[in-house]
């Protein structure tokens, strides 16, 4: 069983009906790789409550429709909160430089491939209107937990591409030499997709697990040096809650006390509170964020939770499992058939 | 949050760059700061910032790749596909 964790991959293996094409006995699966659908409901919360007391939020697109423990910041909006989607970390020190009466508030969702931009506006000195609600997440510890799961009983991974472009194949050698899993670092094309599959299925064959390399126009071993100096500049990594899944060590990122009047965790006393009430009843998230079953297991699935009524961030997330499926009218499983 | 998009640097300032995407697609203001480009250069475009510039050796080495996986195929299967797809491009 090869696993992904990158919710563009889930997206290209899907659109293109990459397991129609498989053997039998070859399953993807599709890990914990939607930032959105792992952001822990707590830090929703905070900033649905910020919204509704005088607080400027800027966030992307997909962040907006997540539901925290109750509403999203979409539904804050509608309430008469003020949301603002943005396309990049930079519009957030445009704006917020344009009125510098206002409070504004960064919700910084994603992984260490969205990181660094901000991480660099940190660095360059941010106006002081503006905070950072850091909630990144960083994938390569994710991956080794996965991988020592004897429930999931991964095989191979099928690495994120743009992730790594950033921290280049370095940062997985030590999850590497502890769990010795075949590991491909992949392009999205479906054609990347599918030579990666074909190297993992070789590296299986011969029993000889490797960290090898598909997407070499974009990934290399060292990666994006300028990018993982900023990072390392602007925030200290520690455990990270990641939603309806478990809290994993080294995978989340905090603002360094240096910069601490830009962390909105400090100016507004946020608390972090994982394990509340992540999901409505019944939904099954947690299972289909960590790979361990396809959106039709879940009971809400194309029945109350819909793409134009989602109940759960995979649903709602361009890069959720539910939604790419749901986009894709697919109502069964696509387990092994041997 | 792996989406990033490859584009053309078409001209620069300062820290920001035009990138032409093809198909009429154009950004301007694309942070360069994260890596070392020059006119010219393929970019990956993720949020708003550069990321990495895309190395056109290593492309065309996996395209090459891709074209001989595909020559190894036995050949019954490539005219199965030429007659049920109407051509393998």
């Amino acid at each position: 069983m090869l696993m992904h964790v990158c919710g563009s991959h889930e997206w290209t293996i899907t659109h293109f009906g990459i397991r129609t094409l498989l053997p039998q006995n070859v399953e993807v699966r599709s890990g914990p790789g939607c930032p959105v659908c792992i952001t822990p409901a707590a830090d929703i919360d905070s900033a649905v409550r910020l919204s509704l007391d005088g607080k400027t939020i800027l966030t992307y697109g997909d962040m907006s429709r997540a539901r925290g423990s109750g509403m999203s910041l979409f539904d804050a909006k509608a309430a008469g909160g003020d949301v603002n989607i943005i396309y990049s970390v930079h519009d957030a020190v445009r704006m917020a430089s344009a009125k510098p009466a206002r409070e504004f508030l960064f919700f910084a969702v994603g992984f260490e491939t969205t990181a660094p931009p901000t991480a660099y506006e940190i660095l360059k000195g941010p106006p002081d209107n503006l905070t950072f609600l850091v909630s990144y997440r960083y994938v390569p510890p994710a991956v080794g937990a996965v991988a020592m799961s004897p429930e999931l009983a991964v095989d191979g991974f099928i690495n994120a591409g743009h992730a790594s472009t950033i921290t280049g194949m370095k940062a997985y050698q030590p999850v590497f030499e502890k769990t010795h899993k075949s590991m491909v670092f992949s392009g999205f094309e479906p054609n990347d997709v599918l030579i990666s599959i074909a190297m993992l299925l070789r590296q299986l064959a011969q029993d000889e697990p490797k960290m090898e390399n598909e997407y070499t126009r974009a990934v290399t071993w060292e990666g994006n040096v300028k990018a993982q100096q900023a990072m390392d500049k602007a925030f200290e990594r520690v455990e990270g809650y990641w939603r309806g899944v478990a809290t994993i060590p080294d995978s989340g990122f905090r603002i360094r006390e240096e910069f601490l009047e830009y962390d909105a965790r400090a100016k507004y006393g946020l608390k972090e509170v994982p394990g509340s009430e992540q999901f409505v009843p019944k939904a099954r998230c947690g299972e289909v964020i960590l790979g361990k079953i396809d959106p039709p297991e879940c009971p809400l699935y194309m029945r109350e939770c819909t793409p134009s009524s989602p109940k759960g961030p995979t649903m709602v997330s361009s890069e959720g499992t539910c939604k790419i499926w749901a986009d894709h009218k697919m109502l069964a499983s696509m387990r092994c058939r041997v | 949050m792996c989406l990033a998009y490859p584009g053309k640097v078409v001209s620069i300032e300062d820290d920001f760059a035009r990138v032409d995407f093809g198909d009429g697609t154009v950004l301007d203001g694309v942070n360069i700061s994260l890596v070392r480009v020059g006119i010219g250069d393929y970019v990956l475009v993720h949020a708003g910032y550069a990321i990495h510039v895309l190395d056109e050796a290593e492309a065309l080495e996996t395209l090459k790749y891709w074209r001989e996986m595909l020559a190894a195929m036995p050949a019954e299967e490539i005219v199965y596909q030429k007659e049920t797809k109407g051509g393998l491009s």
